[in-house]
């Protein structure tokens, strides 16, 4: 066994990683251990397969990942703050920004808003679960798993180094030698597959649990949203699968897919990814549409203007980010005619997206708007988010693009779109919601400031890079001369980093002022809201209603309160809920042990690995466990509690 | 659980007219992940670099005898959904049984036949068009052997436990599967052999 | 509630002034393939700003009007469904726009994509770029001659660049003459620009290729027709010829400075397939060529052996890959740019 190719030849920095992470976890296996917490969470929380509690497990992973990456962003932008700089060195800055591009798409915004959607989404519908909640725990621990195998890369083995995108042949094993990539292709396809399974699974329980009355057309926007991009998850994913299965044969098996003798196509590698990665963009996005949708009608106090409108513009564009694939590279020499076809479908998205700009202007007219927390950011969205557009159309010109491509012009433009257009998506989601799962809010003030901090910062950060593309700087450069001009710019974007930084850590400094100081939230009901999600109590029992509602306008729980539609008729019978089990748990580690084996091609381990996920799969098939009942008697004691203020 | 009795068994309760739904979902993700395969097969069945085509390496016999195992096993899993829905639990164990079979027999001739391959010098690591033969190829076999363990996992609990609710769920579920597999098959038979061997 | 729209106003000025016009390459151009594309980007800004100024002020407009005040507590907004007439403004405006912009990129890029129009007449002169890790060879076949991290051109002449790579794709760029096009393995892309001004201007590779993408750049020197006479001319009578081993040597070195040579490295190692859809003349061969016809003759002189022969079923990385690597690639830049 060859020991030196687990090390990671590194600098303070990584020796710094390292420990860090070692102390993390024994501090949390100490913490948990001390505390006697083991039970409770394997009992509450490895084996649940409570979808808000998943839901729970998502967000606080996508947190995790979202320091993790900003911290990656971090570096970069120190590293590149000043001219020459000897912060990190070619190889760390190249390892750097691959896993902040992955961490953040795929670890950061993506488990963020499958969490927003665990949660809310079964509650919007008037549902007791999703549809098939023991698939749900597999999903999750299946891209838990995958995240924390991209992490260990770092400090075993080595980290992706060849970009986000992995294009080939810069990421075949020639030219990357380390095991980074490998951890690149089984990471992802590991919490791939997850995703993958989310997608069926909430097609399928939004398709065919929704409480009685509520109509395709009656159903909140971000239940629209979501139902949408699950349908974008279950076409688009399968092509990363595949993808990241030939790079994986490629570099462990010696096949010639995107090699350069022998018949392999690098250019294949970057339109299957692409083909995949457009779509991701709008995996990400279009839910941010639908939370975006939700809190402006809620804090408008009006309905969402022009419904019908909003959902077939989702529809197109759904539809057309599977055409627009091509533009990530009008450079590769396709050809006039190719590159006028897929400039031509880009910039078609603007229209849709127009039409949800100009909806959401229209919503707060005659609205009464009131500033809270979730609100600012959302209103935060609409100037920012258009300038990220704008500049998409812009870089959608196939001529122009042969100018933008590649350099920091690009990099400016997708923070635009991605950042107000999913980061402050789930967290002003995160705010809005935050009450309905813990029953308490969040603090206002302390809200508003680091709302301020992030928003401005976010444009000192990233507004001088537009120039910087101009002036002709391209991105992924981990250094650059004194001559070429690119100091001071790159110096007041990470000035407005730091500010990005101070912002996010006041946002976690809130979420535990609040849970230390905030008092509980007694209504249930914080916003005066819209949707069905507020009509059960906070935090809401485990089996989300005692009785179905039956549904008849679009804000049914609007409604309910003021135009006096009832909404609770029948009576209370038993409800029947899924039990527990730590079989997801389980295969979820053993994916990760698999994964761990072939990135480092230790076949008979991995074989052994592969034949443990097998049992585990028919032990999953022979589980006879039906699920439990409880009982009218018990949900009676809890409505009777939870009526009175308490927690059960 | 509400048993709805006016609906066939493997629909009668809501969680398996769930389940069967989601099935037919996740085969709308088997479809672009196959396209997906083919695609890349198209692109790469010209470049062969020094290796063989597929004229040179193709023989019709034995992809002829696992098309016709794999078209009959398709039917009598249908056999053994409709013994099924009479409720004999016998003859649907038979008829599973027999597709299992050919099913395994399928799986030996692809074996047997990339054995052939590699031992004529054509393996993963000689071109790009013999990468995505393999892989085209492997993937829909590990498809069948897969549905074989599957299949087998299945016939146990049909045995334990009768025709029930459960069991006729899965049942019903694993014949989408095998026919969605022989589905894809035929686009193998035509667009890998026989363009191949024109 | 603060109003962002003053704050952008502020802040969009305060940028305009920090970097001045003249420092943007892009919208500084020497050429008509650059200005082309830099008419392109002013005018898409121009519309774009139109759509941006809308979209604020109707933004400015309600938020100041509808935000939640003393003089209206306890209005409840009415249901308002929606308006059909109203939406459809907001989906044929921006259609009539995507169209106006789609015509000016198709007209664009086809015009950039073939010989300027004040060059038309022109036979262009063609240079091969071909890119290693991590260094730029231009190669004149007409001529005869080779450099390696710089490029002469002669002023008021049409240039076809012809590009490919000998690994990773990488993305020839002179930001000041034309837009950028991918170099890569198995086909060749071709580039047109002109420079009409003399001088140098700085050319790199635009995509990432690994660790020494950082540096590299290269000189794109633009001079009269009668320097470039003098300079071709000197070239071959005092630059060695470029030999197969120097030129395998070449490739297999991480950075090098500039040389130069009296002889290309086309004689030995042709270029791959052509599959680009302006070609001029000779060497096209198909696009679907079978792969083997590519490599073969570059094959040999691959600066690392191909991964298929070792990788199969076989753990460890090529040890003849790993190529050391130098403690700080800054230094050993400076260090071989001196020679």
């Amino acid at each position: 066994m060859d020991l030196d190719k687990f090390k990671v030849h590194g600098e303070p920095l990584i020796y710094g990683a390292m420990i860090s992470i070692a102390l993390a976890t024994i501090g949390i296996l100490v913490g948990l251990t001390y505390f006697k917490k083991w039970g409770y969470l394997w009992r509450e929380w490895l084996t649940t397969v409570d979808h808000k509690k998943i839901g729970v497990m998502y967000i606080l992973a996508a947190l995790l990942m979202l320091f993790r990456g900003g911290v990656d962003a971090m570096m970069m932008r120190l590293q590149t703050a000043a001219p020459e700089m000897k912060f990190l060195d070619a190889q760390h800055y190249n390892e750097v920004f691959t896993t902040h591009g992955l961490i953040m798409i795929l670890f950061m915004a993506m488990p963020f808003i499958i969490g927003l959607m665990n949660v809310i989404v079964p509650l919007q519908i008037g549902a007791r679960d999703v549809a098939f909640p023991r698939l749900n725990a597999v999903s999750f621990w299946l891209f838990f798993m995958g995240a924390m195998l991209l992490n260990i890369s770092f400090v075993i083995g080595g980290s992706p180094d060849a970009g986000w995108s992995a294009y080939f042949p810069l990421a075949s094993l020639e030219f990357s030698p380390t095991v980074g990539n490998n951890y690149y292709s089984l990471a992802l396809q590991i919490s791939g597959i997850g995703t993958l399974i989310t997608g069926v699974n909430f097609i399928v329980t939004i398709l065919k649990m929704r409480a009685p009355g509520m109509k395709l057309m009656k159903m909140p926007m971000f239940t629209w949203s979501v139902l949408i991009t699950n349908v974008i998850i279950v076409f688009a994913f399968p092509v990363l699968t595949v993808a990241l299965a030939l790079m994986m044969f490629d570099r462990l098996f010696g096949s010639q897919f995107f090699t350069m003798a022998n018949g392999g196509m690098d250019m294949l590698w970057a339109n299957l990814f692409w083909v995949w990665g457009h779509p991701e963009v709008y995996i990400v996005i279009l839910p941010a549409f639908g939370i975006y949708s939700e809190i402006i009608a809620t804090f408008s106090k009006k309905n969402l203007y022009g419904y019908t409108s909003m959902v077939f513009s989702m529809l197109i564009i759904s539809l057309l980010s599977f055409l627009v694939w091509a533009h990530h590279f009008y450079t590769m020499g396709q050809g006039v005619m190719v590159n006028s076809f897929f400039s031509i479908t880009t910039m078609a998205i603007a229209v849709p997206t127009g039409v949800k700009i100009f909806n959401w202007l229209f919503t707060l007219r005659k609205g009464r708007i009131t500033f809270t927390t979730p609100m600012l950011y959302t209103l935060a969205f609409i100037p920012i988010f258009t300038i990220g557009g704008v500049t998409g159309v812009m870089l959608a010109m196939a001529s122009a693009d042969y100018q933008y491509h590649n350099t920091m012009f690009l990099v400016a433009h997708f923070h635009y779109v991605l950042i107000p257009g999913a980061v402050f998506a789930v967290i002003a989601g995160f705010h809005y919601w935050f009450p309905k799962v813990f029953g308490f809010r969040l603090n206002e003030r302390l809200g508003k400031h680091s709302f301020w901090w992030i928003v401005i910062s976010f444009n000192v950060t990233f507004f001088p890079l537009f120039f910087l593309g101009l002036m002709g700087m391209t991105r992924r450069m981990y250094t650059y001369s004194k001559e070429t001009g690119f100091g001071p710019l790159n110096m007041l974007s990470f000035v407005g980093a730091v500010g990005l930084a101070i912002g996010f850590v006041l946002l976690v400094y809130n979420i535990y002022w609040s849970t230390r100081y905030m008092p509980r939230d007694t209504t249930s009901d914080p916003w005066d809201g819209r949707t069905l999600e507020w009509a059960t109590h906070s935090p809401m029992p485990v089996y989300n209603f005692a009785v179905v509602p039956k549904v008849q306008t679009r804000d049914a729980f609007w409604s309910a309160k003021h135009d006096k539609l009832p909404l609770f008729e029948d009576k209370i019978t038993k409800i029947h809920m899924p039990s527990n089990t730590g079989k997801p748990f389980i295969l979820g580690v053993i994916f990760f042990f698999a994964g761990f084996f072939l990135v480092f091609s230790m076949w008979i381990p991995a074989i052994v690995a592969g034949v443990g996920i097998l049992i585990m799969l028919a032990a999953m098939s022979f589980d006879r466990d039906h699920g439990y009942y409880i009982s009218v008697d018990e949900v009676n004691a809890t409505e009777k509690k939870l009526m009175r203020g308490e927690t059960v | 659980m509400k048993i709805d009795a006016s609906k066939p068994l493997e629909y009668s309760t809501e969680e398996n007219s769930n389940k069967i739904f989601g099935f037919w979902v996740f085969l709308g993700a088997e479809i672009p992940l196959f396209a997906t395969l083919f695609t890349v097969f198209l692109v790469m069945v010209d470049r062969f670099a020094s290796g063989p085509n597929g004229k040179e390496l193709f023989e019709i016999g034995p992809v002829l005898i696992e098309t016709f195992l794999l078209l009959t096993s398709s039917f009598t899993i249908g056999l053994a959904v409709h013994a099924m829905r009479l409720g004999y639990k016998k003859a649907m164990m038979v008829f599973m049984a027999l597709t299992l079979l050919m099913g395994l027999g399928f799986i030996g001739i692809e074996i047997t036949e990339f054995v052939t391959y590699v031992h004529e010098g054509a393996t993963l690591q000689t071109s790009g068009f013999l990468s995505s033969l393999f892989v085209l190829l492997g993937t829909h076999g590990a498809h069948v052997s897969f549905g074989f363990l599957w299949g087998t996992a299945i016939m146990i609990q049909l045995w334990r436990q009768g025709i029930n609710p459960a069991t006729a769920n899965k049942a019903f579920i694993f014949s989408l599967f095998w026919h969605f597999l022989d589905v894809v098959w035929i686009f193998i038979f035509s667009f890998v052999y026989l363009k191949g061997l024109m | 509630m603060k109003k962002k729209g003053p704050l952008y106003a502020l802040f969009l000025s305060l940028i305009l002034l920090l970097p001045g016009c003249s420092s943007l390459a892009v919208l500084n151009p020497k050429g008509p393939s650059a200005r082309t594309l830099s008419d392109t980007i002013i005018l898409s800004i121009l519309v774009m700003l139109g759509v941006l100024a809308v979209v604020y002020i109707l933004y400015i407009f309600v938020l100041v009007k509808y935000r939640a005040k003393k003089s209206n507590e306890g209005y409840i907004p009415e249901h308002e469904e929606g308006n059909k007439v109203l939406e459809a403004i907001w989906i044929i405006i921006p259609i009539i726009i995507v169209a106006f912009l789609s015509v000016v990129t198709v007209k664009t890029t086809s015009a950039v994509e073939k010989q300027a129009e004040d060059y038309k007449d022109q036979t262009p002169l063609v240079i091969y770029a071909s890119s290693s890790n991590w260094k730029w060879h231009f190669s004149y076949p007409e001529e005869g001659i080779e450099t390696v991290n710089y490029v002469n051109m002669p002023v008021h002449r049409a240039v076809e660049f012809r590009m490919y790579s000998f690994g990773t794709i990488t993305s020839l760029w002179i930001p000041q003459l034309a837009g950028q096009k991918y170099a890569m393995s198995d086909m060749l892309t071709t580039l047109h620009l002109s420079a009409d001004t003399e001088g140098s201007y700085i050319g790199k590779n635009a995509n990432f290729s690994g660790k020494g993408f950082a540096h590299m750049e290269f000189e794109a020197l633009v001079m009269s027709s009668k320097d470039y006479d003098k300079w071709v001319k000197e070239v071959k009578e005092t630059a060695p010829k470029l030999t197969e081993e120097e030129f395998k040597g070449l490739l297999a070195t991480d950075f090098l400075g500039r040389k130069t040579y009296s002889s290309t490295h086309l004689e030995f190692s042709p270029p791959p397939g052509d599959h680009s859809e302006h070609m001029s003349g000779e060497g096209k061969e198909m696009d679907m060529d079978n792969g083997n016809m590519d490599h073969q003759n570059n094959k040999d002189i691959h600066p690392s052996p191909e991964p298929s022969s070792q990788t199969e079923f076989d753990s460890k990385p090529n040890p003849e890959v790993e190529q050391p690597l130098p403690s700080s690639p800054v230094d050993e830049q400076t260090q071989n740019s001196n020679s």
